[in-house]
């Protein structure tokens, strides 16, 4: 089966039948010189996005996953408007992104994980002034949003600190509530739990799944965490080498791959597989025994079991590999 | 793209910010407030060896020579003729791609930046010039103007000449878009404002032909112009004649960064992820 011809339009977020974001065959080439000798300099094009088309719904969570490089961030770059497409259109609430970046602006909010838009040597809260002004957010209309970030996203105290002496959780905090003072219609997360603890990443999805069910906000989420996509998304799309592999519920992807987190557990000594119902052992050597277990299921109350019944010295926990799904989806498709 | 009265206040406000930026880098204003005296104190000795041999030099007398240095200490990081500024940031941005950022607001870049360099360069004028000049005058016989209205023209072409310090560095900063290694650049633009702006020696001590490049040169207004405006060797229209040039000089400079960004934006490819 071709995973990309599965429907979506069954799709609950999708019954309204607002397209906010919409792509057409969209191509990027990148032309990289090289030195290639003395004075030769040799030209190679990398295809970075090859003929890419969806579209995304008024009000869908919608994950977009893939390994390193295999265009996420360029396609990212493309709807927001800082690159143009080498083929294709693209259309973001009714608007050329890169012919219309400015007034496309105040109606996308962006966070790339890597980067951040606030000033590194200010408080936190001068960003988010000069933002209200860059925004012309109404002055009502900017309290509430920032009262509702700072209280949500757990910013109080960090308000009067300059952003280069915050943590990279408080940081990417800070980032999410910059990019919605202007009461974006569409927010683009590229990577936004990427470095991030277990405890600052529950965080983060734990807003963006109130901001799309109390805002209607559309939210097209980039990540290599599939974790991410399990807890916050319906509908996944998995590109490789610029083109989509899937485009689908969450649950089909299952039906492909299992998506599985795993957790390695040390033991006190060699013992028999731990026997849970919750998850399955898939390995034993020695003392140490890997279990898995579906990643949309927190970890938490299996910890609390293998604790109670095992003597527990240590544990790790494995997020699930993208390159594993991809791989199996190739293999699935050679297969027939 | 449109600005309207309330832009105005935005580009206030970053430029607010950009000195409070600079404001925060105590240590960093301290040594550069004793860098610039010591250098000060160099640089006079040396123009007093120059002028006790060539009195009437450049048509200077011993007190506007040791003005002019001290003046152009006063003067160095605010009007940041040799780079320094705001554009070093930029350019730092475009290399590691963090300048997407920038792109997706809706705001000029041209004018956030300008705003934030103005910001930097208030902060430093008065932060890092004062105490030199006062230094220099104690220490030293200068010519400094008694009269509120020659001090309220000299800031004035500051102003100007700041405008046309920015123009330069953002068509450097810019280049970064294309030469990925621009470090050359960068210390290309340092030789030449140093040498151009009258920062090593007025530039009416320049002899013949390249003294009379050196003035119609954009970066006469940097440093040279301002000076002499202070000295009081330009007054009444010769005044008027200097501000023009200085604009004239501002505003094909900022129309070439707005050229050479437009072009930079449309064709040229952000860097990174
Ligand atoms: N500015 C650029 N110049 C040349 N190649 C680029 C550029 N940006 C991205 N690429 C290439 O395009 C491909 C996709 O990159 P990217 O979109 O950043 O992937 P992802 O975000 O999925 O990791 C990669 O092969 C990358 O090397
Ligand atoms: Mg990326």
């Amino acid at each position: 089966m071709d995973a990309t011809e599965r429907p979506v339009a069954d799709l609950p977020a999708q019954r309204d039948g607002q397209e906010v974001i919409h792509l057409d065959r969209v191509e990027k080439v990148f032309e990289v010189r090289r030195r290639a000798g003395l004075l030769r300099r040799e030209k190679r094009e990398v295809r970075a996005v090859d003929g890419l088309s969806f579209s995304v719904g008024r009000g869908e969570v919608v994950g977009f996953v893939g390994p390193n490089g295999a265009g996420k961030s360029t396609t990212i770059k493309m709807l927001t408007g800082i690159l143009t497409p080498s083929a294709g259109t693209l259309r973001v609430a009714g608007v050329e992104p890169a012919r219309d970046r400015a007034r496309l602006a105040r109606r996308i909010g962006v966070v790339f994980g890597q980067r951040t838009t606030l000033w590194w040597d200010l408080p936190l809260l001068d960003s988010y002034q000069l933002i209200h002004r860059m925004y012309r957010v109404p002055d009502a209309r900017y309290r509430e949003n920032l009262d509702r970030c700072v209280e949500l996203l757990g910013l109080g105290d960090l308000l009067d600190v300059p952003v280069r002496q915050l943590s990279l959780g408080q940081r990417m905090r800070g980032d999410i509530a910059a990019a919605l003072l202007h009461d974006p219609e569409v927010l683009y997360l590229d990577e936004p739990t990427i470095g991030l603890d277990v405890v600052s990443k529950a965080n983060v999805r734990h807003f963006l799944a109130d901001l799309n069910a109390e805002r209607g906000t559309t939210v097209l989420l980039t990540t290599h965490d599939l974790t991410d996509i399990e807890q916050l998304c319906r509908r996944v799309m998995v590109i490789d080498h610029g083109r989509l592999m899937y485009d689908g519920e969450v649950a089909g992807l299952h039906r492909i791959a299992e998506v599985e987190r795993t957790l390695v557990v040390d033991l006190a000594t060699e013992m028999a597989p731990i026997a849970l119902e919750s998850a399955r052992t898939v390995k034993v050597e020695g003392p140490r025994q890997w279990l898995a277990f579906p990643a949309g299921q927190p970890a938490a109350p299996i910890v609390a079991e293998i604790a109670a019944g095992w003597p527990l010295v240590d544990l790790s926990l494995r997020e699930p590999d993208i390159e594993d799904v991809i791989s199996l989806m190739y293999a699935g498709r050679s297969a027939g | 793209m449109a600005h309207g009265p309330g832009r105005a206040a935005l580009y206030a406000a970053v430029a607010a910010k950009g000195f409070r930026r600079y404001a925060t880098y105590r240590a960093a204003t301290l040594a550069g407030i004793f860098t610039n005296t010591v250098f000060g104190v160099i640089l006079a000795q040396t123009y007093l060896a120059l002028w006790a041999e060539r009195p009437g030099l450049g048509g200077y007398d011993q007190a506007q020579a040791l003005t002019f240095v001290w003046i152009g200490q006063s003067l160095h990081m605010a009007v940041a003729a040799m780079g320094g500024g705001s554009e070093e940031e930029l350019m730092e941005r475009i290399r590691s791609g963090d300048i997407a950022v920038d792109l997706y607001r809706p705001v000029d870049l041209q004018l956030w930046w300008l705003a934030q360099d103005a910001g930097r360069a208030c902060f430093q004028l008065f932060a890092r010039g004062a105490l030199p000049l006062a230094f220099g005058a104690l220490v030293f016989d200068l010519a400094l103007p008694a009269s509120p209205g020659t001090w309220i023209a000299f800031l004035t072409a500051v102003a100007l000449g700041l405008l046309v310090s920015f123009g330069i560095r953002y068509l450097v900063a810019l280049s970064a878009f294309w030469l990925l290694d621009g470090a050359g650049v960068g210390q290309l633009a340092w030789l030449v404002g140093m040498f151009f702006s009258g920062m090593m020696l007025p530039l009416n001590v320049f002899p013949g032909l390249l003294g009379e490049v050196a003035r119609v040169l954009p970066w006469s207004s940097i440093l040279q112009l301002p000076a002499d405006v202070l000295l009081g060797v330009h007054t009444g229209t010769g005044l008027l004649g200097v501000y023009a040039f200085q604009l004239a000089w501002a505003a094909a400079l900022l129309a070439a960064g707005r050229a050479l960004q437009s072009l930079a934006t449309r064709r040229v490819v952000v860097q990174g992820g």
